[in-house]
């Protein structure tokens, strides 16, 4: 098999789960870079609208490696789209597909759901709720908890850090209750 | 809360902690290596919010096996670095950092695992998404920003 087909095939979760692992000491060893994301987001606010806000006022640039590093995943998902994008249809299992029908997704070809994320709801009360509420919990909740998945769960959780542990549970423990509890609802009543 | 705000509470979370100083071109290895990684994140599908509600459905390993495969190779990639004292390559030792409990991991947790199942996704992959041509998603990341400088704004006056 050519090499470019391997590629273009989904990566298994032995494979992206060790490359992502990597990326701790890769950043420790080039540059003494402790590996996170959200906080980009700080930065974005740090160096655009600081506001006399003494949570905006460090000194940002010189963290601006990791405004570099969520550029890359911006480019890197560019070229993983483009140019080494997979030729079939998500392979998703069976179950999630009839729960996720039955809230009234139908279109199952992309990454996303174009029933959801379309610039046509952008300015829907479904919008409204998926991108704006949705982006805003994220924003809000990764501060508050001192990280996210990247600084938290891998970061934190590799260097045997309790309290990313506890963030990493309240992480989940949110998901499942979203997902159980209350995205039925979503769907359904916007 | 009595003391407020030594240095510590108001220190990144992924800090800078080299000493040499860098020139703005050393930057571009820190381009490369989230080009690496957002490749990853698409190629191995978890930006895809199908994904995401697979995981919470426990209908798939594939997430988990993803996320534990990640902090294993982590783990084990930190263990060496300090039992071997592995130096950086300007030949620093390398900085870890103790993360100190506070409430916040607790509420702000559970508020963005809310937030991570509808956006289907977490920070980093929003970037891969808006990379990868969901165009929509720049609300969604306008969106956390605004959730940050938020939090920022009413920090002193949330538990902690």
């Amino acid at each position: 098999m050519e090499f470019i087909d391997l590629i273009r095939k989904p990566w298994p979760w032995y494979v992206a789960g060790p490359l992502i692992g990597l990326t701790v000491p890769t950043l420790l060893l080039i540059g003494n870079k402790s590996f996170g994301i959200s906080s980009s987001l700080r930065h974005i606010c740090a160096a655009c609208l600081p506001a006399g806000i003494p949570f905006f006022q460090y000194n940002w640039k010189r963290e601006i490696w990791n405004l570099f590093f969520v550029t890359g995943v911006l480019l890197g998902g560019f070229l993983a789209a483009n140019f080494l994008e997979n030729p079939t249809a998500i392979q998703l299992a069976p179950a999630t597909i009839s729960d996720l029908r039955v809230l009234g997704i139908q279109d199952f070809s992309g990454l996303m759901p174009a029933d959801l994320f379309n610039t046509a709801n952008l300015f829907t009360l479904k919008g409204l709720i998926f991108f704006v509420v949705g982006g805003f919990l994220v924003g809000f909740g990764t501060r508050w908890a001192g990280g996210c998945t990247a600084g938290h769960s891998i970061t934190g959780l590799s260097n045997l850090q309790w309290p990313s542990l506890i963030a990493t549970c309240c992480f989940m423990i949110g998901g499942f209750t979203m997902t159980h509890l209350i995205l039925p609802y979503l769907m359904k009543w916007f | 809360m009595q003391h407020i705000e030594n240095f510590d509470a108001l220190a990144c979370d992924a800090p800078n902690d080299m000493k040499k100083a860098e020139s703005g071109l050393a930057n571009l290895k820190f381009l490369m290596v989230g080009v690496m990684f957002g490749i990853v994140f698409v190629k191995a599908e978890i930006i895809s919010w199908f994904r995401i509600q697979e995981m919470f459905r426990m209908q798939s390993f594939h997430m988990y096996g993803v996320i534990g495969s990640a902090v294993l190779v982590a783990m084990l990639s930190v263990w060496l670095i300090k039992r071997f004292r592995i130096k950086t390559l300007a030949g620093e030792t390398v900085e870890f950092h103790t993360k100190a409990f506070n409430k916040g991991q607790i509420f702000g947790g559970l508020l963005f695992g809310l937030g991570w199942v509808i956006t289907g996704a977490c920070p980093g992959p929003l970037f891969a998404q808006i990379g990868s041509g969901y165009v929509v998603v720049v609300a969604t990341l306008l969106s956390a920003v605004a959730g940050t400088w938020v939090y920022g704004y009413l920090r002193e006056k949330l538990p902690h």
